[in-house]
């Protein structure tokens, strides 16, 4: 019977450590449903980048008091959950408190702790106090309501929740005050308890157990929020673009198309160039469809922390255009979940008559860029929402000449006299003999 | 006008030291084209050796790729960059900054590997290697502010350069509230001068001619034939034409130095 406590414990941790796992399986195999995209030259680079704009937070703090404030929670949560080497030893083993035959250390390790999560709890109080009172605009856009509102509501109490029982489970814990080091904070706590043993025993060992299934159950929730990012961004920023922003990728079937137009020695009376012959279909120009999308803009779309930095920027959205490249983010994290279900359902991908264009993200959205780059400096994980667009607008051009009626004709006038307007490629000097 | 071509030097046996590219703003908007003759003035000021590809030269392909015509780009681009192979073009000098990035970043996986700068990076080189001075002249303790233009600021990094040269001016430059990585597009870019734009409440170039007029300056300068055309209306709308110019970089030096 003694060992029913761990014996609890271990069936807990497999059974969210397992559930977790499967979703990490998943959420892998979503993002390798993107187009191949090589991103492993100048791993120095990449590397540096990620030590400093994810580990190091670089980009956070271009907007200062929500940047210090992520970092002590960021910071906070990281330490705090050294713990949680602890709680897991002691949960198996029937173990109480085994690292602290550190004895002053272990007293420091706890104190710091103690200090940091009053400090998360304080942070992430105003983080809410910055959703829902000041009501920062970049969380009440459109694309904010329902699910996306509540999932940034929850995380922040999750995150209170995690850090009062951790501070009560110290409080409660009559050895532990007892020591009376490492517990600046949960000193406070414990005056407010009762102070029957048997009572405290009760509350220590329940908020001990809630805590570490609470550390659990947010491991688990991490999948289906925007909370992934905490581990995404560091994936995200390292695969992240290092060309110049203004480098648009050359579409490389299209190169081929053209080099054989050019090319005088080739036979004009050969049959066209043939359809990739291994996939049997030709290939499609652009995208229209979140799997068209390279794998970095599908991790891109899990990375993405919902803070609106970038639609905050964006001219398109500030002069009340319909586009939103954190929405146009979102739409492809939604839409890639969907086609993920389908293919748990079915085994392998069911037409179900939906695609991402249209049926997520308009037309109307995708004509409003002005390719800025806006979006993709102000990111502070490196997402690039202008790809996707430009993806989407290709697909519109090429497969279903869909552009607006100006520019096709602009198009035509690049293609038969070499300006969007229409001006004689034979006038193209005239100005220097004008005044 | 002292313009060259490349087909004329070609003749000569000469292969000057640029290719000035002029773009098809430079070359046919009325606007654009007085930036397009300020420059020239510049460069024959300066003694540089250069040439123009003339009626050989055609659209980059930047604004059907921003459209997403990919097709009509790469057909464009082949065209340029054969013509400028055969030239054996090293080094290319242009003052719009979409021609720039294009060219730059776009041409070399087409086979096209050149040199390329923006008309302020050559000039400030100009200016660095002294075969040119600016002075003041009339512009002398005006205040002047600066539009990052987006394909030279944030997509190629190109922000302390035109700023170099503005200073040179002996003027007073204040910097918007948005500027360098920050700065906000005019609403050209991407395609979006040559349509309507979306259903919104309001023009992108209003909204950034407003960053402009906060800092109350006298003139606004720009490096990008297009940023000046929306700025030109933006600036129109407020009704605030006869108190803020709108000039290329390579105007205000041009006018400084009355070339
Ligand atoms: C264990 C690590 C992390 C934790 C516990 C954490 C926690 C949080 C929390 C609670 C929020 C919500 C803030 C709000 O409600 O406004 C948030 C937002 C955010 N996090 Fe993290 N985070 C972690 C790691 C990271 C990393 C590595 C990055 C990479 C730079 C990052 C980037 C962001 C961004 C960009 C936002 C949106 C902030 C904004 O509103 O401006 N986070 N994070
Ligand atoms: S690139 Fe497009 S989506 Fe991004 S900020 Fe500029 S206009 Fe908005
Ligand atoms: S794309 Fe980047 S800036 Fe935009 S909401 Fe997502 S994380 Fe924030």
């Amino acid at each position: 019977m003694q060992y029913i406590p761990n014996i609890l414990f271990a069936i807990l941790l497999v059974v969210g450590i397992g559930y977790f796992t499967r979703n990490v399986k998943k959420l892998i195999r979503n993002i390798k449903l993107g187009k191949p995209l090589d991103r492993s030259d100048n791993s120095n680079l990449r590397w540096k980048n990620m030590i400093n704009i994810a580990l190091g937070q670089s980009k956070m703090v271009r907007r200062p008091i929500a940047g210090i404030l992520h970092i002590i929670v960021y910071v906070g949560f990281i330490i705090i959950n050294i713990e949680v080497l602890e709680i897991v030893v002691d949960g198996l083993f029937g173990t109480h408190r085994i690292l602290s035959f550190l004895g002053g250390f272990y007293s420091f390790l706890i104190g710091s702790f103690e200090i940091l999560a009053l400090l998360v709890i304080v942070s992430v109080t105003i983080f809410w106090i910055r959703r829902n009172v000041v009501k920062l605009k970049r969380f009440w856009n459109k694309e904010m309501k329902g699910w996306p509102k509540e999932d940034g509501n929850l995380i922040l109490y999750i995150e209170t929740v995690l850090m009062v029982l951790f501070l009560t489970m110290n409080a409660s814990d009559v050895h532990f005050q007892e020591m009376h080091a490492g517990n600046p904070i949960s000193r406070f706590i414990a005056d407010i308890l009762p102070s029957n043993p048997d009572t405290l025993h009760i509350i220590e060992r329940v908020t001990w157990w809630l805590h570490i299934a609470g550390i659990l159950f947010f491991l688990n929730y991490l999948y289906f929020s925007k909370h992934l990012h905490i581990l995404l961004a560091f994936p995200n920023t390292y695969y992240a673009n290092l060309e110049p922003k203004g480098k648009f990728k050359n579409n490389e079937t299209v190169k081929k198309e053209v080099e054989m137009m050019m090319d005088p020695s080739a036979d004009p009376f050969a049959a066209p160039a043939e359809p990739t012959e291994e996939e049997g279909e030709p290939e499609k120009f652009g995208a229209s469809d979140a799997t068209d999308l390279s794998w970095v803009s599908l991790m891109n779309a899990y990375t993405c922390t919902e803070c609106g930095r970038c639609t905050s920027v964006c001219p398109a959205n500030q002069t009340g255009k319909e586009l939103s490249p954190r929405a146009i983010m979102m739409k492809t994290r939604d839409r890639m979940e969907e086609i993920g279900k389908n293919i748990d359902k079915n085994g392998s991908f069911q037409d179900d008559g939906k695609q991402l264009l249209n049926d997520y993200i308009t037309p109307e959205e995708l004509w409003a860029c002005t390719s800025c780059n806006a979006c993709v400096e102000e990111c502070p994980v490196n997402i690039d929402p202008l790809s996707i667009i430009m993806e989407m607008r290709q697909y519109l051009v090429m497969e279903q000449s869909a552009a607006p009626q100006e520019l096709n004709l602009m198009m035509t006038n690049v293609e038969n006299n070499g300006a969007p307007w229409q001006y004689n490629q034979m006038d193209r000097l005239n100005w220097k003999d004008e005044d | 006008m002292n313009v060259p071509t490349m087909a004329e030097m070609m003749a000569q046996g000469k292969q000057p030291e640029v290719l000035f590219w002029v773009g098809c703003a430079g070359s046919f908007d009325d606007r654009a084209k007085k930036i397009t003759k300020a420059f020239v003035k510049i460069l024959n000021k300066a003694n540089v050796e250069f040439a123009v590809l003339g009626t050989e030269e055609s659209c980059t392909g930047d604004p059907a790729k921003r459209a997403g015509n990919e097709f009509v780009f790469q057909m464009q681009a082949m065209t340029n960059i054969e013509i400028m192979n055969a030239y054996e073009v090293k080094k290319i000098v242009t003052a719009c900054p979409h021609c720039f990035n294009t060219i730059k970043n776009e041409y070399p996986g087409l086979g096209g590997n050149y040199e390329v700068m923006h008309h302020t990076q050559f000039l400030k080189t100009l200016l660095d290697e002294g075969k040119m001075t600016i002075e003041g002249g009339s512009y002398k303790g005006k205040r002047i502010t600066f539009h990052d233009p987006c394909y030279l600021g944030r997509a190629n990094e190109v922000y302390e350069a035109p700023r170099d040269l503005i200073q040179k001016l002996e003027v007073e430059l204040v910097e918007m509230k948005r500027c360098r990585i920050n700065g906000l597009c005019c609403g050209a870019g991407g395609a979006q001068m040559f349509k309507e734009p979306e259903k919104g409440n309001k023009d992108i170039n209003i909204e950034r001619t407003e960053d402009a007029l906060e800092v109350k300056p006298e003139i606004i300068a720009t490096g990008c034939p297009f940023c000046n055309t929306m700025m030109t209306d933006g600036v129109k709308v407020k009704e605030q034409e006869n108190e803020i110019e709108v000039l290329d970089i390579a105007e205000l030096i041009a006018n400084a130095e009355e070339l």
